[in-house]
């Protein structure tokens, strides 16, 4: 295991340190790219000085609010799709092709509904994450086998804990799937709204920098984003691997 | 409830589905906002040949972005995919990339190529390339340990290796990779004309935007709808169609 740690970190800092030599070298001008390290530095007196904390807390509450909404919605959608066949069978063509549409196509229509602010870049957010919530909630419903199905009725077993003890035990791992996919797909479609159209946050602050050539900001504010998404990618799956070795042990 | 079984008719009644909730959400929310169906298909009727130029601008950009993304998607999941170590080093760094709000590399992208073609196939092609490498890697890992060890015994080339045992155990699963890699490169594309271009739809989406022409976004946002589903309906086919043969 912790040789496959060394060659992760390996495969990170190998072109990191590249791409550092090649901006030192003069390879990639300074406007292009400035070295990693001096992005490094500048993201850590952004932090400090504390002039983006306000941009930031609103992105992140966005992000959260569309996230817990479209697991929420996602899963009580998905429940209810996978009890009623047609409606399933209606809806299937829409969830396979519902990730080639440009969301973003209407956020101008979000906007006029529900004037620029936080609720358009919420709703884009929502409208990115909640379809693959939708979509894993009905395959981890799939994979509750049918004789624990039928063992809880049997057993007289009510709704609630039927749902407790039988389907979310083995519905998870995919359910947890869907709920890191939109973890991801809220904070892209979030930072994507502000990017396009917005008054302010953490998309809008990088767009600001970009036309107005402020690279100072902008790349310690792009550093931020990723950092921030690969963090919270990597947090999910912990937890995620923690839960699948609890299952497994318990078997 | 059994007519609904045809395939046909579902998709129709998915279609009628969509068709009211629009017509719904144009009465809600008013002509400002977003344009009804009736005036957009009117629109389309009228000024399609206007837009063609604009199709042929993106449908250029989407070709070459899907191309690379998926010959760049494919190599990287087989390279990973071929080594139970190269697999477990990579697989989390994709899942990650893979959480990245691309958006927010647009600069970048802009900056080193550019504003233009091969920003907009770049833009295209980094929303791609990923979830085919995914796929395409957990394909290759997949592929039984009993037909590799046959393969040796047999003395196969490398080319016959992958001709006749990689790829056919792999494909409906690289499969699902591509088509969630078409999607995807299709937004990327489109985004990426959003903001670096001065052709395509989706610079003729931003212009309209921020015109608030509602006739012009609905327009262009059906013409893509219809071009994603019915591409990935016809993937979903194929790959429905290799996993039954298996």
């Amino acid at each position: 295991m912790s040789r496959i740690t060394v060659y992760r970190a390996l495969a990170v800092a190998i072109p990191l340190a590249l791409v550092e030599l090649a901006c030192r070298v003069g390879w990639i001008g300074a406007l292009t790219l400035p070295p990693p390290s001096q992005m490094v530095v500048g993201l850590w007196g952004i932090l400090k000085s504390g002039v983006m904390n306000a941009a930031m807390l609103e992105t992140f509450r966005n992000v959260v609010v569309a996230f817990a909404g479209s697991v929420v919605a996602g899963v009580a959608a998905g429940a209810l799709i996978h009890a009623v066949a047609p409606l399933r069978r209606l809806l299937e063509p829409l969830f396979s092709t519902y990730y080639a549409v440009p969301i973003y196509g209407f956020y101008p229509l979000f906007i006029v509904m529900f004037g620029l602010g936080d609720k358009p870049e919420i709703l884009i957010g929502f409208m990115l994450a909640v379809v693959a919530v939708i979509t894993a909630t009905l395959s981890g419903l799939d994979s509750v086998p049918r004789v624990l199905v039928k063992t809880a009725r049997v057993l007289r077993l009510d709704p609630v804990r039927a749902a407790w003890r039988v389907t979310l035990p083995y519905a998870a791992p995919q359910l947890f799937t869907g709920v890191k996919l939109a973890a991801a797909y809220s904070f892209i479609g979030v930072i994507g709204a502000e990017f396009i159209m917005s008054q302010s946050g953490l998309g809008y602050e990088i767009r600001f920098a970009y036309d107005n050539l402020d690279n100072t900001v902008m790349y310690p504010l792009i550093l931020l984003v990723l950092v921030v998404a690969v963090a919270m990618n990597g947090a999910l799956d912990a937890w995620d691997r923690r839960l699948r070795a609890r299952r497994s042990v318990g078997r | 409830m059994n007519l609904l079984k045809l395939p046909g008719v579902s998709a129709a009644l998915l279609v009628l589905l969509l068709l009211a909730a629009w017509q719904a959400t144009f009465m809600l929310a008013g002509a400002v906002a977003i344009a009804s169906p009736s005036a957009t298909f009117a629109y389309l009727a009228e000024h399609l040949p206007d837009l063609l130029p604009h199709v042929w601008a993106t449908g250029q950009a989407f070709l070459y972005a899907l191309v690379i993304a998926i010959a760049g998607g494919l190599l990287l999941g087989l390279v990973t995919g071929l080594s139970a170590t190269a697999a477990e080093t990579a697989e989390p760094l994709l899942l990650a990339a893979n959480s990245i709000p691309k958006i927010a590399l647009y600069p970048v992208v802009l900056l080193l190529f550019g504003i233009g073609l091969p920003a907009k196939v770049a833009f295209g092609a980094i929303h791609g390339v990923i979830p085919v490498a995914i796929f395409t890697m957990n394909a290759a890992r997949g592929v039984p340990p009993v037909l590799l060890k046959t393969a040796a015994v047999l003395h196969l080339s490398p080319a016959d290796r992958i001709r006749s045992i990689l790829l056919p155990s792999a494909l409906p699963e690289v499969l699902t990779g591509v088509r969630l890699g078409f999607s995807l490169t299709l937004i990327g594309t489109i985004l990426g004309e959003m903001f670096g271009s001065q052709s395509g739809l989706g610079y003729l989406l931003m212009t309209s935007i921020g015109l608030q022409n509602t006739q012009i976004i609905m327009a262009v946002t059906v013409l893509l709808i219809a071009f994603a589903a019915i591409v990935s309906t016809a993937l979903l086919a194929w790959e429905r169609h290799l996993r039954l043969r298996r």
